[in-house]
């Protein structure tokens, strides 16, 4: 039984981790997200593989015989098994909370000089403002997201009518846009290209349609595209 | 009898005569005070059918009969000496009536809750038909909509949660020697609050504007603004809600001072005690969506501004709120399920149950960490993030006692003599299916994980695993298990094989895939999704579709066995719980004799071992003290 449940298990493991689970990741934080979910993919399927060769090991070993009318061992408990199997799975969530709790600091930490772009979510739509080039207090409005790559972006979340969720699978993280309070996530953007830009958070009617994207580009080419926006606005007053 | 005392006595021709009575009053209250505040219009259809909402069910309640025997009392008029004519069922007319025998109210409440599983099962394969491929197919985004809500508050509000009711209501007397529950007729206004909930949740389809679409979570300032159809939502909730609340206090009265003589704490059946922790999480917890959704009422009707941030309201609030009670509400449709499989693997292994006494601590120990954890659905709401964390650590720690549990099933198992019955089969699928869902609870629960799979198919499916392969396959396996006692008959064990066997399969395969959609960027309550997802979308499905054809085995194996079934024996099982020993069905009034305790309930091969005897005996029967 120790030997199918291990070849199970590694056949399990390995199968588990060569799924592609997720789409392209394309900022620096999903690195720690993705290596905890296969951590976690490590250690549920050996517990999965325990549950189900030990059923089916009873289920073949004490099958009942036909016309076997008889009973099985009056067994009652044993204190070791239990102790057992009350203090390996504290030990093991307690080590996943505590890795867990490491992950999220980490994703979360703050670095320094970020942009700040503040996102409203509206029924059905997303619009974004940011920081003016030219150092003015007015924010350049824009329907469209564009992120410059290597500088940690700071979204500032807010809404104008009731929840949604902005969510950018391709940098793992999402927050509730929530009526009266303004909510964040941080994340660094590395790898260029348009990713898309979801609502998470069922808003109404056009809850499926409220998709967008991101663009994720080089440094230079925000700044040129955020210099042309900001004059575009002006032109248009 | 003549018309005429036929309209005065309680049943269907009160109640055809006192619904209009009850809509007619909600009328004219509601165009009475919009009179006297000078209000304009003074006929409003929304405020109307709100207060219609309230004042019908409560018409139909007093024309059914519920409340007969109460008004006489409070009026001080002479009580009717108990006849016990509405007590056992005589007739198949009887199930309509308003009953006080627990029998017959515990089938009432299993075939109503089955209707609405059809129903809500129905609405899900509507939704998988719109989903199968990207793009719209059959129904517009708000009847989607629509369709999740009613479907998932059906399920949860009219099927899991009161079809435990109805089985431990059945079972639960019989297992502690009880003549009845303690409360009767408050059992039978149990019951009819019911169909009163469902049907209204039903019918709000036919509002204005479509039926309630927020979700069966009906988070504000959604549920404040949308159409009529979300009152059916809030009303329906307090409905089931308040039939929920008063069926636990039943039981828990019941269990403390009905049971028989010997029948101490430690010797009764884990199905009592998983309904005693059921209903303490029920009667504290429940209260907090009644009031959740009295505030979205009154935001609704009064307009008042609790969910309204420019006027100062908490959004968040209602989430907290909401979920302090819906989270232990997930233990609410899960421990009386706990319960049913203790009893079905102890009984077709031939082994006592491993751990009796752990089985019991950890049931009191998921109850209080129960309460702990319900920021854990808030992971991504915004709320204050230094809670994220304590309550991370809390719900990976009810792994721990949630553990115990399926070691010692499988430990139950160890040395057993097992008999692969039907009973057995959708146990062990219970225990592989929750194991899973359990599993994916806890990668739930660690925060980073969380903040990316909340609010998608991943979440459908962990849903799905604990609910579906959880919930539903006890409730399947305590139908088999107890049809024979129900209903005196013997189910087809080849149909119930065939139907494990193709839910169980097509279980795995509808919901398997979603973990993956999910993982990869889907998200729930969609009806419409992008190209990528096409393929595996289209394999839930057509899975899908397969999985609810294999409902109709059960159905017409229950139906026809019911009807036609081989005469079941007082114990086929060869159980040494009381139930058991007595005849199939029942007695009318349970015992003849009152059984006297001697034992546990699982001694399985301890020779000579009893649970209960049963001595001809005239004392009265005393309370027994806890030990
Ligand atoms: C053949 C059986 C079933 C199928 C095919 C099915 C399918 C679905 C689908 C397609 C959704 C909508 C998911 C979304 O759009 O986000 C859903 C939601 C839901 N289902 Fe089922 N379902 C089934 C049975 C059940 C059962 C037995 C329960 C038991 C309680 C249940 C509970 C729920 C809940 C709570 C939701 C709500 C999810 C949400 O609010 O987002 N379902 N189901
Ligand atoms: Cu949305
Ligand atoms: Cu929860």
């Amino acid at each position: 039984m120790a030997i199918y449940g291990l070849i199970a298990s590694v056949i399990g493991v390995v199968a588990a981790l060569w799924i592609d689970w997720f789409p392209p990741a394309a900022v620096q934080e999903a690195k720690d997200i993705d290596t905890l979910w296969d951590v976690l993919l490590i250690v549920s399927v050996p517990i999965f593989v325990l549950v189900m060769v030990v059923v089916i090991y009873c289920v073949r070993a004490f099958k009942a015989r036909p016309g076997d009318m008889g009973d099985g061992e009056p067994i009652h408990g044993n204190t070791m098994l239990e102790v057992v199997w009350v203090a390996v799975p504290f030990v093991i969530v307690s080590v996943l909370a505590v890795y867990g709790w490491i992950v999220l600091d980490d994703i979360e930490a703050k670095k320094p000089d970020r942009l700040q772009v503040e996102v409203r979510g509206q029924q059905f739509i997303w619009r974004y403002e940011y920081p003016n080039p030219t150092g003015g207090k007015e924010k350049v409005k824009s329907y469209d997201l564009v992120v410059p790559t290597g500088r940690q972006v700071e979204f500032n979340i807010n809404t104008d009518d009731v929840i949604h969720d902005f969510w950018i699978p391709a940098f793992r993280l999402k927050i509730d846009a929530v009526p009266g309070i303004t909510t964040h996530w941080r994340a660094t953007p590395s790898e260029k290209g348009s990713y898309d830009v979801l609502c998470a958070e069922l808003c109404g009617l056009g809850h499926s349609t409220m998709r967008g994207s991101v663009r994720v580009v080089a440094p230079e080419e925000y700044d040129a595209w955020l210099s042309k926006t900001a004059a575009k606005a002006a032109e248009e007053g | 009898m003549t018309l005429a005392a036929k309209f005065k006595g309680p049943g269907w021709y009160r109640a055809a005569l006192s619904i209009p009575l009850g809509i007619l009053f909600g009328l004219g209250l509601t165009v009475g005070v919009r009179a006297l505040y000078g209000y304009d219009p003074l006929f409003d259809g929304d405020a109307i059918t709100t207060v219609a909402l309230i004042s019908t069910p409560l018409a139909f309640l007093v024309g059914i009969g519920c409340f007969d025997y109460w008004f006489y009392w409070a009026a001080g008029k002479p009580t009717r000496e108990e006849d016990h004519s509405s007590h056992g069922a005589h007739t198949w007319k009887d199930y309509f009536k308003v009953n006080t025998d627990h029998k017959v109210i515990g089938i009432q409440y299993i075939c109503t809750t089955f209707v609405f599983f059809v129903l809500g099962g129905l609405m899900a394969m509507v939704m998988r038909a719109e989903l199968a491929a990207p793009g719209s197919q059959i129904v517009d985004p708000n009847t989607f909509n629509g369709l999740f809500s009613v479907h998932a508050s059906l399920m949860i509000f009219l099927f899991i949660i009161p079809v435990f009711a109805g089985i431990a209501n059945y079972v639960l007397p019989l297992m502690i020697g009880a003549p009845d529950m303690a409360f009767p007729r408050l059992n039978a206004l149990s019951f009819w609050m019911l169909p009163t909930a469902g049907i209204m949740m039903v019918a709000s389809f036919f509002a204005p504007g479509g039926s309630f679409a927020t979700g069966w979570t009906a988070y504000a300032p959604l549920s404040t603004e949308t159409p009529l159809g979300q009152t059916f939502f809030t009303i329906g909730v307090q409905f089931a809600g308040a039939s929920s609340i008063a069926t636990a206090l039943n039981f828990l009265v019941t269990i403390i001072t009905m049971r028989a003589p010997g029948m101490t704490f430690w010797r009764m059946p884990l199905l009592v005690w998983a309904n005693f922790t059921t209903s303490l999480l029920v009667v504290i917890a429940t209260p907090f969506i009644a009031g959740s959704q009295f505030f979205v009422l009154f935001d609704r009707a009064l307009g008042t501004d609790f969910f309204n941030a420019a006027a100062g309201g908490d959004v968040l609030m209602y989430q907290h709120v909401f979920w302090f009670y819906s989270h232990p509400a997930v233990y609410i449709m899960m421990l009386p399920g706990f319960g049913i499989i203790s009893e079905v693997i102890s009984t077709h292994a031939r082994k006592p149950v491993f751990g009796y006494r752990m089985m019991a601590f950890s049931l009191m120990a998921i109850v209080v960490l129960g309460f702990t954890v319900w920021a854990h659905h808030m992971f991504v709401s915004g709320m204050f993030s230094w809670l994220r964390v304590p309550m991370m650590i809390t719900t990976m720690l009810i792994a721990v006692p949630t553990g115990i549990k399926i070691f010692s099933w499988i430990a139950t198992l160890w040395k057993g003599v097992i008999h692969m019955t039907t009973p057995m089969l959708f146990a062990l699928g219970f225990i592989t299916m929750f194991t899973l869902g359990g599993i994916s609870g806890i990668v739930l629960a660690v925060i980073p994980v969380d903040i990316y799979v909340s609010d998608t198919y991943f979440v459908v499916a962990h849903i799905h695993y604990v609910l579906f392969g959880g919930s539903v396959f006890t409730i399947f396996a305590g139908i088999y298990h107890w049809f024979p006692k129900m209903t005196g008959r013997m189910y087809d064990e080849t149909l119930g094989r065939i139907h494990f066997w193709l839910s169980f399969i097509f279980f795995n395969l509808t919901f398997g895939p979603m973990h993956l959609v999910g993982v990869d960027g889907m998200p729930r309550r969609v009806a419409d999704y992008a190209e990528e997802f096409a393929t595996l979308n289209a394999l839930i499905s057509v899975s899908s579709f397969i999985f609810g054809m294999s409902f109709f085995i059960f159905l017409y194996n229950m139906i026809s066995s019911w009807r036609h079934g081989p005469k079941a024996a007082a114990n086929p099982w060869r159980a040494h719980t009381i139930e058991w020993q007595v005849s199939s069905p029942p007695p009318i009034f349970n015992f003849d004799e009152i059984p006297t305790v001697v034992g546990g309930p699982y001694e399985y091969g301890v020779p000579g071992a009893q649970h209960a005897i049963f001595k001809a005996t005239e004392e009265k029967r005393e309370p027994v003290a806890a030990e």
